[in-house]
């Protein structure tokens, strides 16, 4: 049936190329762990992209209850937590993953600066990916607020304050971030909710979809 | 290979293998996000609690007057007064009805006597929809069922009001 269907599809847009051309390709030895155990490091790369694709479900979904307003905010969070089945599960795959993204994008990071991957001809690719660790810590620092509970709201507030210390653009980058210069609230939780859940996650797919296509030019760098 | 039995190549068996994996962990992934999101629908639909309307029973005329009353929604994380209304007369055997203004066409609110050109009939301004007094929809009208008509109850000489119910007959 479904070969059917591939079949049906394939006969007429010929997608078998397209197919071939993004899963079908050899894994060299040095970065099988069947052959070297040792070679399970390589793996990082593609763990921290399997819990983007968790956050980025997980996130779907609780957009479902969650509402941007400092009013309805906390209570629709609770509500989620404490009477919608399962939403307690679906928040905290969000809540740890956010954190485990971080643990592996760093244990990614530390895989390729230790094996030297970055070198000739892959710089570009590792200047991608610290572009893409940035848009993940603001993805951190953005969703920490929505909640709007009181750690949330400190946490802002110190974050904020940080952005102040930038030199000669400090107040100007705490206005434009929190939508206020002195008031962390109504604007700046909207704007955070926007940052959160359009603009960084449309700059985390541009630069994913750069940093795999460099993969598949450049191809793995060799064994050590 | 010698016998005539189907074999498993090593690629298929890889393929199932994977596949099955892939299968499990994307159904364990999804499991709880789509419980979720379909939990609105596996609620329980609440019945109504009977509310004062604020009508005395012996106010109740032959003829459909509007009341209003308030009651509190609760709409998840969100509380708030909301204003119900019903057409409330008594019929010609003196029993008491209340009619939905809801439109059985698509929801908007009729009125008693709503258009000039149709006396003693309810109308809705959105399409033209009319009913008669006892809330039957008249033919030719967009309507395709009665008005609703309120559970209700009398008490201390007070008019309550419930749910309301579609009408079985034509």
């Amino acid at each position: 049936m479904l070969q059917k269907m591939y079949d049906w599809i394939d006969e007429r847009i010929d997608i078998t190329p397209i197919w071939r051309d993004i899963a079908d390709h050899e894994v060299p030895e040095h970065v099988n762990p069947a052959h070297h155990f040792s070679a399970f490091v390589y793996c990082f790369g593609g763990l921290t992209f399997f819990v983007v694709v968790i956050q980025i479900l997980s996130g779907m979904f609780l957009t479902m209850y969650y509402v941007p307003d400092i009013e309805n905010a906390w209570k629709s969070v609770y509500y989620l937590q404490t009477q919608v089945a399962h939403g307690q599960i679906v928040r905290g795959m969000h809540h740890w993953g956010a954190s485990v993204v971080i643990v592996m994008l760093l244990l990614h990071t530390l895989r390729v600066f230790f094996q030297g991957a970055y070198k000739k001809p892959r710089e570009l690719n590792w200047m991608v990916g610290v572009l893409l660790f940035f848009v993940m810590l603001g993805l951190g620092f953005t969703g920490y607020l929505l909640p709007w509970d009181n750690k949330a709201y400190f946490a802002t507030e110190v974050g904020l304050n940080i952005a102040g210390q930038v030199p000669l653009i400090g107040d100007w980058l705490i206005t434009l971030l929190g939508g206020h210069p002195e008031i962390i609230g109504a604007q700046t939780l909207t704007r955070f909710f926007a940052i959160h859940v359009f603009f960084l996650p449309g700059a985390l797919f541009a630069l994913l979809a750069v940093h795999f296509i460099l993969i598949r030019r450049q191809g793995i760098s060799g064994p050590l | 290979m010698s016998d005539k039995k189907k074999q498993v190549t090593r690629r298929q068996f890889l393929n199932y293998t994977l596949t099955g994996v892939g299968g499990f962990m994307a159904a364990g992934l999804l499991m709880s996000p789509l419980r979720m999101a379909i939990d609105p629908v596996l609620q329980p639909s609440g019945d109504g609690d009977y509310a004062n309307v604020g009508l005395a029973v012996d106010d109740i005329t032959k003829d459909p007057q509007p009341v209003e009353w308030e009651i509190e929604q609760v709409d998840a994380w969100y509380k708030s007064d909301v204003t119900q209304k019903a057409f409330v007369f008594k019929d010609d055997k003196d029993e008491i009805v209340a009619l939905s203004p809801k439109c059985t066409h698509l929801g908007c609110m009729v009125s008693w006597e709503g258009s000039e050109s149709h006396p003693d009939q309810f109308y809705c301004p959105c399409h033209d929809g009319r009913f008669t007094k006892d809330g039957t929809n008249i033919e030719g009208t967009p309507p395709t069922e009665p008005l609703h008509e309120y559970e209700h109850k009398v008490e201390d000489g007070m008019l309550f009001l419930g749910k309301a119910y579609p009408r079985g007959e034509a």
